[in-house]
């Protein structure tokens, strides 16, 4: 096409003018990360990436964090991305160090968060050739990222790694990988700041359709029983203050997902706090009771809905999403509304004057909270573990960045935890990764110096990614991190109990467990243990004194406490089995 | 049911990986899938013939528009479109029988592109039931290989009677 070509010719004009001394791709890569305002990379060094290596020890206004794994580096940039908002950056060299990335890339693909992946790939004379450290990072990854690249002309660097942050940062934002051969970053063009953006097939769309906008507005204002289910996207759109407003706009409920937590202050008197499958009893009756279901920014997870055919059968349903292809995939929905969150709650803010007529509702709701809270049998001896979670609560006020493995510690901290902010609550939603929270508290501590960031996690997890004790020790990181330590696959163990007749297979961890304690100290990190309320408390106090080490608190918890409410797998969102059933 | 889906994309390296993976993680099938250079540079328009329920058939849809190589997604089974599909026949055809298959290639008005001693490769064009209807015609003389493009499709212009 004509145009094409003219735009083309302009380029070259422009980039003739501006042609300064060639710089090497190695070069280029570090200017254009600079220019995309990225000011930390996580990474670890290897033989094809290693002129990248050579000009981040010339070049030192990039930071760039050494890290032990490249799965941990990984989960760090998808912390500081989840704590910022800004895309997290990772650099790992070919065959083995990429494969590493691959559970961190797909964490982030569920969860829809904003990373950058660089990868070092072998000469483009040796690629299919099974070269040393080969792999096809393009196709291992292809099915886990929004989108990647390989970059085989140098010339086309800059502008691809421009589209690479505009892609993982904009619409529904998710992983983007970049794969470098080592020859196209040995060769040289002068360097031209990538400018605009040439993507026919990218154009997401914000600004919700008004036609949709007004069936939303005349479905909202029939509802007697309305409930906000808001979700991870509340949080990615930064639309905490907008849902918050809706939500008293109308005068109706909030209950969010696990990613959706910090979106609705939970010290509101309107919010339910989570639901789903360890959700609470009255957020979950809610939305089975509901006659209006407005789902900002969710997918409808199994996790949350539980038995599809019974799932809040009596409502209408809204959607909002960015995502067309999460609308209508697993509940069909009454009105579908395609747009970026905040826009669209910015659009029915405005269409919206009075409140639902909610007052009986949510009369009904403070019942349902009085008579079905959450709650555990407290003992005398024994720490229970979601008491440890609402002590971490009342020790930080509700006010730290907490970050989490998968598990029960999972779900007692969304469960005891008072989240009040958004991007103040960091967990594997999707993939349930194990072995993320560590390293994602040491990114988001990257990202956010001034906040205290608390990893909860269980002693399982905890030993998947925990040689990144070692990053945070080298750094100077002080993250907190606590162990609900019960010497088991609790979570597991707990199905196990339930649903296999006690036969626990291959969960016990204690008897081979390392010292914790120990562990940590060997790092140079600083490490507690509590085994009863006073050291709980002692350690607490110590742990947030410490502010130039990661500080390990081992707690010993009961080792057989269950995660209650519980909606069995299968079962529908309204049929829980609560504590002492 | 059977939905022709016109793509227009942008090749980029791995476009086509992205676009049958896509279905292959989701357990969905292709029944056909074709790709050639589209009218501008730069642009190749794949035509993907696929079943499933009007669910499955939207989150196709909606899968293929979140690609970010796919610059446009067409179902054409709603509309009014043209189709054909080309295919190749090789058969077993001693000079005895030659005749009959070269009668049976006019009806379907196909090609004969290449002899031997002892074949015939019959080029035929047409939708998918003429293009099923030869090669099962051809069949009892033996075929030695047959190889089909799989459909293409276009949408047609004229509003009025199809």
């Amino acid at each position: 096409m004509s145009t094409g070509l003219e735009a083309k010719s302009k380029q070259a004009e422009a980039a003739a003018k501006q042609s300064s001394e060639p710089l090497s791709g190695a070069e280029i890569f570090i200017r254009a990360l600079l220019d995309e305002g990225v000011d930390t990379i996580f990474g670890y060094p290897g033989g094809v990436v290693l002129s990248i290596y050579d000009k981040l020890y010339q070049i030192p206004e990039l930071r760039h964090l050494l890290v032990r794994h490249e799965q941990g580096g990984t989960h760090m940039a998808d912390g500081y991305a989840r704590a910022t908002g800004k895309p997290g950056v990772i650099l790992a060299t070919s065959g083995p160090g990429a494969t590493n990335t691959v559970t961190g890339i797909a964490t982030a693909y569920m969860d829809s968060i904003p990373l950058v992946v660089f990868t070092g790939q072998v000469p483009t004379s040796l690629m299919g050739n099974d070269a040393f450290q080969e792999a096809d990072t393009m196709g291992i990854t292809r099915p886990i990222t929004k989108h990647s690249f390989l970059v085989k002309e140098v010339a086309e660097l800059a502008d691809t790694i421009h589209k690479a942050f505009h892609v993982a940062t904009t619409g529904c934002p998710g992983p983007v990988v970049v794969d470098l051969p080592k020859d196209m970053l040995l060769s040289k063009v002068p360097y031209k700041k990538a400018k605009g953006l040439d993507m026919r097939g990218y154009k997401p769309s914000n600004r919700g359709n008004p036609r949709q906008i007004q069936k939303a507005v005349e479905l909202i204002r029939q509802a007697k029983k309305p409930v906000i289910y808001s979700g991870g996207g509340t949080v990615l759109g930064d639309a905490s203050i907008e849902l918050t407003a809706f939500a008293h706009r109308l005068d109706a409920p909030v209950t969010t997902t696990l990613l959706g937590l910090g979106a609705f202050p939970e010290t509101d008197p309107l919010s339910l706090g989570m639901l789903g499958m360890h959700g609470t009893w009255y957020a979950n009756t809610a939305v089975s009771d509901c006659d209006l279901l407005i789902a900002v920014g969710a997918r409808f997870d199994d996790r949350v809905t539980g038995r599809l055919k019974d799932f809040s059968v009596h409502s209408q349903k809204i959607h909002i999403d960015i995502d067309p292809s999460c609308i209508g995939k697993n509940v069909e929905v009454d009105v579908p509304i395609v747009g970026h969150v905040k826009e669209v709650l910015n659009q029915l803010l405005q269409a919206i004057d009075e409140s639902c007529d909610t007052k009986d509702w949510l009369a009904e709701i403070d019942q349902w909270k009085k008579d079905h809270p959450l709650r555990y049998q407290k003992s005398d001896t024994e720490l229970k573990p979601q008491e440890v979670i609402q002590v971490i609560s009342e020790v930080t006020k509700g006010e730290a960045i907490v970050a989490t493995d998968v598990g029960q510690h999972q779900m007692w901290t969304a469960q005891y935890y008072r989240f009040t902010h958004p991007r103040s609550h960091l967990s594997s939603g999707g993939l349930g990764t194990m072995g993320y929270g560590m390293p994602a508290a040491i990114g988001a501590k990257v990202a956010c110096p001034d906040r205290l960031v608390v990893c909860i996690t269980g002693d399982g997890g905890f030993q998947m990614t925990a040689i990144e004790l070692a990053t945070a020790v080298y750094y100077k990181i002080p993250v907190k991190i606590v162990i609900i330590n019960n010497g088991y696959l609790g979570m597991v163990r707990q199905w196990q109990e339930l649903f296999f007749d006690r036969r626990y297979s291959h969960v016990e961890l204690e008897s081979s467990n390392p010292d914790v304690v120990k562990y940590a100290e060997s790092f140079g990190a600083v490490a507690y243990r509590a085994t009863n309320h006073e050291e709980l408390d002692d350690a607490m106090q110590k742990m947030l004194e410490e502010n130039e080490l990661p500080v390990l608190v081992d707690v010993c918890v009961s080792k057989e406490e269950n995660c209650y409410p519980m909606v069995p797998a299968g079962a529908a969102l309204n049929e829980m089995i609560e504590e002492g059933d | 049911m059977r939905h022709t889906i016109n793509l227009l994309v942008e090749n980029h390296l791995g476009c086509l990986s992205r676009i049958s993976g896509l279905f292959s993680a989701r357990g969905y099938t292709i029944d056909s899938i074709s790709v050639g250079s589209a009218e501008e540079e730069g642009m190749s328009r794949m035509t993907i013939v696929t079943h499933g329920d009007d669910k499955i058939i939207e989150q196709i849809t909606k899968q293929l528009n979140k690609v970010v190589d796919v610059v446009k997604v067409t179902d054409l089974t709603e509309t009014s479109f043209v189709n054909r599909e080309l295919a190749l026949i090789k058969v077993t055809a001693p000079p005895s029988g030659r005749s009959e298959i070269m009668q049976i290639a006019d009806v379907f008005r196909g090609n004969i592109v290449d002899i031997s001693p002892r074949t015939l490769t019959i080029e035929a064009t047409g939708n998918e039931d003429k293009i099923n209807a030869i090669i099962s015609m051809l069949r009892p003389f033996g075929l030695k290989e047959v190889a089909r493009t799989g459909r293409i499709a276009i949408k047609r212009e004229f509003k009025g009677e199809a």
